[in-house]
């Protein structure tokens, strides 16, 4: 606030909120805090103390918005900075403090920059997030813990450093356990009977025993390409020559960690500040850049640079492990066959979509229409051998359709058939072949398939599904044989 | 020093304006695919494998029979290895069935697209593509520009191209190597043995660039094609109709 308006600068002011039907002061300047006026009391009483203080109203969810753009601002300092509601930001600042030379003065530079900005600050500095939370805001004057000596530097500390729930704290207090040395050597057993086990998972966050995950405001992205342009770039020919540059780091890099990607992301920010993206998928792990380049320029058609792109990113948000050549030996196709094979099925698909290609495995099914199931990939194999003891037909009709027979004897097949208001007379036959329902998956009539010739020489599969005393049973033609 | 004959010398000439066609150019294989007579009909007695061949089937039946066709030779060109594609806007092939006539189901990747458009602009993508052994197209209509095109394209790589018209409009003029028909004929059994035996069909080259266009009997089984002539199939047939009526 006082950075916004420096007639602030000095001036002692508060900020309130409604709270349970009282206006209760949610922040107060530097100033204000020597006056005595501290958060947490209501505004009535802080006017009595002082009553030319200027009282300004809370706007809510502008300190999370203030403390994220902080951390955002971090990441200068460290690729992982994130932000501890409410008051807080974490720095995981292994292997940068060496850039500022040394803990000190990487510290005293964040402090420094920040307060100019007109933030009051403190910091401090630790092996793990509890004991650097602890120290920052209940320490002394020690910034820097050094490694190993967490809970030893906590140890004049209240308790309340632990970041333990009030009831916990006031519980302590009551015991007259007011710093954290007093109980940290307790026997654990005893102090989780009476405290919970919520003390002792802090002290443990406090000596690294228990791990503390943070959340970094900006995920960190392995593999992604940045190219920024000096002249903003609205021409195809541009972009294409952009979107080479990226690919042939990538791929180098993916090359390098014998790696290949799976799905790739171009982000393209335009100079008014649009952005757009376009996306692609492999069907099979790939680092070739060319292979990849075809697959965008099937899609850049998309983009719409009106001024231009100012900065190209391509980030690769899939990555697998490429297989090596080795395991060719126990494929029956050769895997250079293969990988051909898989860069024209990602052109098929980024065309039309994964649903339009099928490749089948046998299921161990009987039941016709489920005796085959989708290959998850062109490299998957089959497991079990397909069936060749019984007669199938080439074509399946994908809804048995329903004919007209004449049938000379119970379970004898079919002396003639009307499809498609067709007569044709049986000259050759065989079955039945009985399928039974599958009861596991489905309920109805079994099915008694036979395989038919007419005296033209064409050849039907049929069947009757369920006895034929039964009442209810159908005739159906399901497909046609080669 | 002898002159080369006359014969000869139109021999070499043939050779080269087939090459020049884009039909087996030297340095293909040239190894028989076991379609016996049939292979004759082709210019030089070699099937034509980078070419389009052009199949047509006006009624359910023959198609299935062309496909079954269609897998008997893709068995032969496939050789146990690669892989081919099917491209198709109405596809009815049940996979299983492919294993009973040779091709490994799972070599097969399927393609189902909503329109020709599509499936020509697929098969055109597939023949490019090396390392397929052939693509098979199912589709209604092909334009005598279309199939020039895929033929163009054909010339470049060394994979087979079926286009498999199903129910066409009209039988137009194209661009393709040869016009297939294939219509199913009574099955190849023992007299008096039941059931309805191998596929057989009548194999009807109607159109060959620069070859023979003729009629055939053909039949499959587990070993490979098996031919007939015209009339032990006609008895073959009566006896097989007058084993089961």
């Amino acid at each position: 606030m006082a950075r916004r308006d420096a007639k602030l600068k000095n001036e002692p002011f508060i900020l309130y909120a409604p709270e349970r039907g009282r206006m209760v002061i949610k922040a107060s300047s530097k100033s204000a805090h020597s006056k005595g006026i501290f958060p947490g009391m209501v505004v009535a009483d802080c006017r009595a103390i002082f009553p030319d203080i200027t009282v300004m109203e809370y706007p809510a969810g502008k300190a999370e918005q203030l403390l994220e753009a902080l951390a955002l601002w971090c990441v200068r300092f460290t690729p992982i900075s994130a932000t501890d509601l409410p008051d807080g930001i974490v720095l995981d600042c292994s292997g940068c403090t060496h850039l500022w030379q040394g803990d000190e003065s990487y510290i005293a530079h964040i402090l420094k920059r920040l307060e100019n900005f007109g933030y009051h600050v403190r910091a401090a500095m630790a092996d793990t997030v509890a004991s650097a939370w602890a120290v920052s805001r209940y320490g002394k004057n020690q910034t820097i813990i050094p490694t190993g000596e967490q809970l030893s530097a906590l140890l004049d500390l209240p308790a309340a450093a632990l970041r333990l729930e009030y009831t916990i704290t006031e519980k302590l207090e009551k015991l007259g356990l007011n710093k954290i040395g007093q109980f940290a050597n307790l026997p654990r057993t005893a102090l989780r009977k009476r405290f919970g086990i919520e003390l002792l998972k802090r002290l443990d966050q406090v000596s690294g025993f228990e791990m503390e995950f943070v959340q970094p405001v900006q995920p960190p992205k392995q593999y992604l390409e940045r190219l920024t342009c000096l002249e903003p770039i609205s021409t195809a020919k541009g972009i294409e020559i952009g979107l080479e540059r990226l690919l042939n780091t990538l791929c180098e890099r993916l090359a390098s960690e014998g790696k290949g990607l799976r799905i790739a992301t171009l982000r393209c920010h335009r100079i008014d500040g649009d952005e757009q993206e376009i996306r692609v998928g492999t069907n099979l792990p790939s680092r070739s850049a060319r292979h990849l380049m075809k697959l965008f320029e099937l899609k850049t058609s998309q983009l719409q640079p009106d001024l231009g792109f100012e900065l190209f990113e391509l980030e690769a948000n899939a990555v697998e492990p490429l297989a090596f050549d080795q395991t060719a030996m126990w494929v029956e196709t050769n895997t250079a066959d293969t990988s051909a094979v898989a860069e024209l099925l990602d052109k098929i698909v980024s065309k039309r979509g994964i649903k339009v290609i099928h490749r089948y495995l046998p299921a161990e099914h009987y039941w016709p229409e489920r005796s085959y199931e989708l290959a998850s990939s062109i490299n998957a194999k089959k497991e079990i051998e397909w069936r060749i003891d019984q007669p199938r037909p080439i074509h399946l009709l994908p809804i048995p359709h329903v004919i007209e027979v004449t049938v000379p004897l119970p379970d004898y097949p079919p002396m003639l058939f009307f499809y498609k208001g067709q007569r044709h007379q049986i000259k050759k036959a065989d079955g039945p072949e009985r399928v039974e329902q599958e009861w596991w998956l489905q309920q109805g009539e079994f099915r008694d398939y036979y395989c038919v010739e007419d005296e033209e020489g064409k050849r039907y599969w049929l069947f009757r599904s369920g006895h034929i005393d039964g009442g209810n049973s159908r005739w159906y033609i399901h497909g046609f044989f080669a | 020093m002898n002159q080369p004959s006359k014969q000869d010398i139109v021999q070499q000439l043939r050779t080269r304006i087939l090459a020049m066609q884009g039909i087996n150019k030297p340095g293909n294989d040239h190894c028989s695919i076991g379609l016996g007579d049939i292979e004759k009909a082709f210019p030089e007695g070699i099937f034509p494998k980078n070419a389009i061949h052009e199949f047509t089937s006006h009624e359910p039946e023959s198609a299935a029979a062309t496909s079954g066709f269609l897998s008997c030779l893709l068995h032969s060109l496939m050789n146990r290895k690669g892989f081919c594609l099917w491209v198709s806007s109405r596809r009815m092939i049940f996979p299983p069935a492919l294993k009973l006539l040779g091709i490994n189901p799972e070599c097969v990747i399927f393609v189902d697209l909503q329109n020709d458009k599509d499936v020509l602009w697929v098969v055109e993508e597939g023949l490019r593509c090396s390392a397929l052994v052939a693509v098979v197209g199912e589709l209604k209509e092909l334009t005598f520009a279309q199939s020039r095109r895929l033929q163009l394209t054909i010339e470049e790589s060394n994979v087979t191209g079926f286009i498999h018209r199903v129910l066409p409009k009209s039988e137009n003029t194209t661009a393709c190597a040869a016009r297939w028909k294939i219509s199913p004929l009574s099955g190849i059994i023992e007299p008096g043995l039941p059931g309805i035996g191998f596929p057989r069909w009548r194999v009807e080259l109607a159109k060959v660039k620069n070859g023979r266009p003729g009629t055939w009997e053909l039949g499959w089984t587990p070993t490979g094609f098996e031919h007939f002539s015209k009339t032990s199939s006609k008895t073959d047939n009566t006896e097989g109709a007058a084993q089961y009526a």
